[in-house]
């Protein structure tokens, strides 16, 4: 039991978070749906976010708000990676809106999301 | 003003492109005009920073708001980095002008629309070329990327899928970089390039590092359509908006790989382990490229997707070069990111045209056309002499740096592929030359007429003649672009 717990205490949410990004990965490899594609993709982002968060985090940090009586830089957390996130968050906002703006057009095009029945009818 | 010449290159066109919008409310050619003379202000401020750097030897550091790095963020010149932004904003600026006959007829929205991604398309890339920071290179790659999905999703019916396409993968790369980007601030705690520089130097031959280094690798590998990663290429070239469409095949696919560039050879240097595997790798894959990029393009009758698998055959040369790994290979490789850009964007530009005038882009029904359209037909010539690598062009000297490189590191093989693929060039080039000057009249019916001289409205034709002429003029001048500006640029590792 020792091992497995270390294991899950050092590494156990980066494995999580590996498994969250392949699980994206997957299921934009696989769904046949434009719709399902799309949600992987964000399941992918949201997976990239979370790493940069697990990164962030240190045992025992306090929120990075400056306080004089705790003049020691080690003793907060690293604001950094939130701040990049949030960066990334409106990237992957931005990305959506346009994928959806896409998806509808092809809706309105091809009459379906659905990858066989779009490819059908584009190839005509 | 002078010393904010660096971040006016973004700045100009970032603002024209979000005011766009409303000036085409107003009327609907003024939006178009305001963007095409930001990226001309731009191309100005590039050619004064290219000047700058030039003269005084050493690369310009713009600090933003004037935070100090390695805690802001810095805009870094050197010379590399002031050509490219120089190439893009003058392939740019061309294409801009290049793109307004196409929209005469649209209302005030789509040209607005048009000209809005198209000066963000240009913000991107500019962005990460003079970047120095890492992870505002992943801002200026998403928003190079989401402007690019707009534009190839204006071309028509089937041109929404592929975009749809292209965004699917394409997010795929960005997360890659990513993560690639969480591994080396874990390990560094610095995003600057600089400062990174330094501080990897301990864990050059760590695992994280050599993870940090694939997802790198794969990330601009899909957006710069390296070999088996470019299955998003040819239907996102081909059915990008006709007007816009020299722009990204032109340069869109080089910028990512002038990012591996400066990671590989400017931040980590290519003298360890993990480096040199992966320009390993990239030489395979490069080869592959060559040859099957080469193949499929022989197997095409649509023009543009001819070109489209061609710029896999091509990206596999500049992948060829760094792969080579000594000076001449980078130069033959920096060498054809300029010179394949204004090839393709001639090639692209010209088909364009055609396409405006005849609405016909299969290649078996272009006979005759040196009759109709003379100089479209020339430049058409030209770029696919350079192609093929026939002197005095611009595509010969670059396939003599990237040949003289692999001979010089005893790297056989590469020139064995190179020559290959230029007869697999000449093959499927020399077939539309054929065509369109042996062949009988094709009966193509005018969509759009136009009579004279140029066969073409002049805001189109001017850039077909001026990519023509630079494609003349980057032959001519090889010898100068290489010893005045890319030796001065050449990263440290091949100075020692």
């Amino acid at each position: 039991m020792g091992a497995l717990n270390e294991f899950l205490q050092t590494k156990g949410i980066y494995t999580l978070v590996m498994i969250l990004f392949f699980l994206g990965v997957y299921g934009m490899v696989l769904s046949k749906n434009y719709m399902k594609k799309l949600m992987a993709m964000n399941v992918m982002q949201v997976a990239v976010i979370f790493f940069y968060l697990c990164l962030a985090q240190k045992e025992g940090g306090m929120i990075p708000i400056f306080d004089p009586n705790v003049p020691d830089a080690a003793s907060y957390i690293n604001p950094l990676p939130h701040c990049l996130m949030l960066t990334a968050i409106v990237v992957s906002l931005g990305t959506t809106g346009v994928a959806i703006a896409l998806l509808m057009r092809i809706k309105e095009v091809y009459g379906s999301v659905e990858e066989v029945e779009v490819i059908r009818r584009a190839s005509k | 003003m002078i010393q904010h010449c660096p971040v006016l290159i973004v700045l100009l066109p970032l603002t024209a492109a979000l005011l766009c919008l409303l000036f085409s409310k107003f009327n609907k050619n003024l939006g178009s005009w305001l963007v095409i003379g930001s990226i001309a202000g731009s191309l100005a401020c590039s050619l004064q920073v290219l000047h700058q750097t030039l003269t005084s030897g050493e690369a310009i550091h713009y600090w933003m708001g004037n935070w100090e790095p390695p805690l802001g963020i810095e805009f870094v010149i050197d010379p590399l980095s002031a050509v490219m932004a120089v190439l893009i904003t003058f392939i740019s600026l061309m294409v801009a002008v290049y793109s307004k006959p196409f929209m005469r007829k649209e209302d005030w929205l789509h040209i607005g629309g048009y000209y809005t991604l198209y000066g963000l398309l240009t913000v991107g890339l500019c962005g990460m070329v003079i970047t120095g920071d890492m992870f505002n290179l992943y801002v200026y790659l998403e928003v190079m990327s989401l402007s690019g999905y707009g534009l190839i999703a204006m071309g028509g019916k089937k041109s929404m899928l592929a975009a749809f396409r292209y965004m699917l993968i394409g997010t795929i790369g960005a997360s890659l970089y990513l993560i690639s980007v969480a591994y080396l601030y874990a390990m560094t705690g610095t995003l600057n390039m600089a400062d990174l520089g330094e501080r990897i130097m301990p864990y050059l031959s760590s695992p994280p590092f050599a993870l940090a280094v694939a997802c790198l690798f794969i990330g601009f590998g899909i957006k710069m359509a390296l070999f088996p990663l470019h299955g998003w290429q040819p239907d996102a070239y081909n059915f990008a908006h006709p007007g816009s469409a020299a722009f990204i095949a032109g340069v869109m696919s080089k910028v990512p790989a002038y990012a591996i560039i400066r990671f590989f050879f400017y931040i980590f240097g290519v003298n360890n382990p993990i480096i040199s595997t992966a320009l390993t790798v990239l030489g395979i894959l490069g080869i592959g490229g060559v040859l099957i990029g080469s193949i499929m393009a022989l197997a095409q009758y649509d023009f543009r997707r001819m070109l489209a698998y061609s710029s896999v055959a091509q990206i596999g040369y500049i992948a060829i070069g760094l792969a080579i790994g000594n000076m001449y290979g980078f130069i033959g490789a920096v060498l054809h990111i300029i010179n394949h850009a204004f090839m393709k964007s001639a090639l692209f530009l010209v088909i364009g045209g055609i396409q405006y005038r005849f609405g016909e882009i299969n290649l078996y029904r272009l006979g005759g056309l040196n009759k109709k359209m003379t100089l479209s037909t020339i430049t058409v010539t030209l770029a696919a002499l350079s192609m093929v690598g026939i002197p005095p062009t611009a595509g010969f000297f670059s396939k003599w740096y990237l040949m003289l490189g692999a001979y010089q590191g005893g790297q056989y093989f590469y020139i064995v592929i190179l020559v290959i693929s230029s007869l697999l060039n000449a093959v499927y080039f020399f077939r539309i030359l054929e065509q369109m000057f042996v062949q009988h009249e094709a009966s193509l019916t005018e969509i759009n007429r136009h009579e004279g001289k140029l066969g073409l409205p002049p805001e189109m034709a001017i850039p077909i003649l001026c990519a023509g002429i630079g494609i003349l003029v980057l032959g001519f001048y090889s010898v100068d672009i290489v010893d005045d500006i890319l030796k001065s640029g050449l990263p440290e590792v091949f100075l020692r």
